[in-house]
């Protein structure tokens, strides 16, 4: 039984354990995705919400799997319960709101291959987290992976005015980046406790 | 006409080629999981229990054999047998005659970085802490991660005081941090300097953890002393 | 005849260099990246990805033809997930040590982009002999890649290499390496490297080319 207080986990998940500056996953998007605010907050949102739906899948997953004592069908479950996820809400969002549709476009199905989906699902797993905590956990990565995301749709924004080496340009030039707001975030350490 | 009919028969053959892959990939992979899992099972098993058995003699250098205890609320402390069924549970440690040397348990919070797992020994002869070992940890490399190894730091916990009060269900002064050199009392953690909330985070672990089972384990002595 | 053994051995040397999936494909790093901190656990993540993606390729392509193109995607995760459950629980019983530093990171290989990338892209296209080359190629080229970044971070951040110290006892470790920010650093250096080399090439290549039409122009 997991002893954390909901609000240190929400700010370990959002800020000192970031799950893009701190763990690495989701680096894809995070470095693929165009370098658009607009975009950029638009797949946070959209990633926070899938995190919400798996964690609690996750969750109901486990508690199942342990039941029947099948702890080695994990990660095959998860990936399914993922790879559907991101299918409903597809659809539910192409039925109800075309727009918003359209404005994510390749995003979605993109997000089934975002780590920091799955990595969310099995951290939680083997912190066993409380279901109150799951959702708080989902809420702190989404929260900070979007805050990575549009830190650095921002900063690439100036840098596209700037004028950098030939060598850098590109994902080197990201990458660097992206290690400096790491590093701001390590300032977060301690937050939580 | 035909060329309905023809579209037709594709279609209907396409559908059960889709279950068939499926279904068969699906059975086969999970022949090979489970084969796996129950290969690599008693392999597993065995080194979790070596692992836990070291650290268990390492924060109680007197033992040489060990037993799992079972506590709850209502019925006190009673043996597990086999493997370990979960929290909440604690490791007697009994010396060559048999005789109860202290207890092993283990405790967990969270510390700088992210959450940190401990074991510490307690001798109820002393009404102290003998040792802990560090079981996992992610402080900072360098500066949080001395709590690990730092000799100074680890000497706190040779005869840590926890004593209990005039209230046998509390302990007469909680464990506390103070700043690297102004530990005065056997009860104090002294931190390490540029370490200061990893140091923190382990007293307020074995603080937290202390207060919960020191009484209950002097409670229950007798049990404790009879397992083996 | 010739002509096959060429493209056999290009197979395999592709994903070493020219085609490296983690310096020119600029894929696959997400997962890996985080547990890079130290030589012995990049290796031991890269040749885990490594076995995963030789295995994963060598059974879609002996299934290419069996596996209708609808389900084909779902397929290849059900098999790549089938193998990183197993490496997940070999490596438990092998170390638990690398177990407990390499953590929940084993489980999302399954997710390295690279993976179903080559399975999607070669695996499902060629014979099963090419595309264990192929798997061997990418595998080693990630391994190697991963081992780099890891090598570099366990270098300067802790002064040793697989835990045996390397400076003398005055050295001031570069703390920040073993931090995730120096795994971004560190790829981002040797990315800046490999840009470099490339762009020394071209340009040498060019001036060469340029030299050529000049000589024949005359």
């Amino acid at each position: 039984m997991n002893q954390e207080s909901l609000w240190s986990i929400l700010i370990n998940a959002s800020l000192v354990n970031n799950f893009v500056l701190a763990y690495f996953l989701g680096i894809c998007p995070f470095l693929g995705v165009s370098s658009k605010l607009d975009t950029a907050t638009r797949m946070g949102g959209a990633v926070t919400f899938v995190m919400l739906v798996s964690s609690i899948c996750a969750f109901g997953i486990q508690a199942v799997l342990v039941a029947i004592d099948a702890p080695y069908l994990k990660l095959i479950s998860f990936i399914a319960v993922i790879a559907s996820t991101v299918q409903l809400v597809e659809m539910f969002i192409k039925k109800f709101s075309p727009t918003l549709f359209r404005a994510l476009g390749i995003f979605l199905p993109l997000i089934t291959t975002n780590c920091a989906i799955l990595g969310l699902a099995l951290f939680q797993t083997n912190k066993g987290y409380s279901f109150v905590q799951c959702i708080v956990y989902a809420l702190g990565a989404g929260a900070g992976f979007t805050l990575a995301l549009v830190l650095m749709a921002g900063l690439r924004e100036k840098l596209e005015l700037a004028e950098v080496p030939d060598v850098t340009k590109g994902t080197a030039m990201a990458l660097m980046l992206a290690g400096l707001l790491s590093v701001t975030f390590m300032g977060f350490g301690g937050l939580g406790g | 006409m035909s060329h309905a009919v023809e579209a037709a028969r594709p279609a209907q053959t396409s559908a059960w080629h889709m279950y068939r892959a499926m279904v068969s990939v699906g059975v086969v992979c999970g022949l090979l999981i489970v084969g796996v899992f129950q290969a690599t099972l008693p392999i597993i098993e065995r080194n979790k229990a070596e692992a836990l058995r070291s650290a268990i003699f390492h924060v109680l250098p007197d033992a040489t054999t060990s037993t799992t205890f079972r506590f709850d609320e209502s019925g006190g402390f009673s043996v597990v047998k086999g493997e370990s069924a979960g929290m909440p549970q604690v490791y007697a440690g009994y010396d060559d005659d048999h005789q109860l040397v202290g207890l092993a348990v283990e405790a967990q919070g969270m510390g700088y970085q992210d959450v940190i797992r401990l074991i510490y020994g307690y001798s109820f002869v002393d009404e102290t802490i003998i040792g802990i070992q560090v079981l996992d940890s992610k402080e900072t490399p360098g500066l949080g991660d001395k709590i690990e190894n730092d000799p100074e730091f680890l000497a706190n916990f040779e005869r840590l005081d926890v004593s209990l009060g005039e209230d046998p269900s509390a302990l007469a002064r909680a464990i506390v941090p103070v700043r690297h050199g102004n530990k005065t009392h056997p009860w104090e953690v002294d931190g390490i300097t540029g370490a200061t909330i990893s140091s923190k985070a382990i007293a307020s672990i074995l603080d937290g953890s202390a207060q919960y089972w020191v009484p209950r384990i002097r409670r229950n002595l007798e049990a404790l002393q009879g397992g083996e | 005849m010739a002509a096959s053994t060429k493209s056999s051995t290009d197979d395999f040397i592709k994903g070493l260099w020219k085609e490296n999936p983690v310096f020119v494909q600029v894929l696959g790093m997400c997962p890996a990246l985080a547990v890079s901190n130290s030589a012995r656990n990049a290796l031991a993540m890269g040749l885990a990805t490594a076995f995963v993606l030789v295995m994963s390729n060598v059974v879609v392509s002996s299934l290419r033809h069996f596996i209708p193109k609808e389900v084909r995607i779902a397929t290849y995760i059900l098999v790549i997930a089938t193998f990183v459950t197993l490496v997940d629980y070999v490596i438990q019983a092998i170390s638990l040590d690398l177990y407990k530093a390499l953590g929940a990171f084993i489980s999302l290989i399954v997710v390295n982009c690279l993976i179903l990338g080559r399975a999607e892209a070669f695996a499902s296209k060629n014979t099963v002999a090419r595309s264990t080359l192929d798997g061997l190629g990418m595998g080693i080229g990630f391994a190697f890649a991963l081992f780099s970044i890891g090598a570099v971070r366990e270098i300067f951040g802790a002064g040793s290499l697989f835990g045996t110290q390397l400076f003398h006892d005055r050295f001031q470790d570069w703390v920040v390496m073993i931090l995730p920010s120096g795994g971004f650093f560190t790829l981002a250096a040797w990315l800046l490297l490999f840009n470099w080399v490339k762009q020394r090439r071209t340009k040498t290549q060019g001036d060469s080319t340029l030299a050529l039409s000049e000589g024949a122009a005359r």
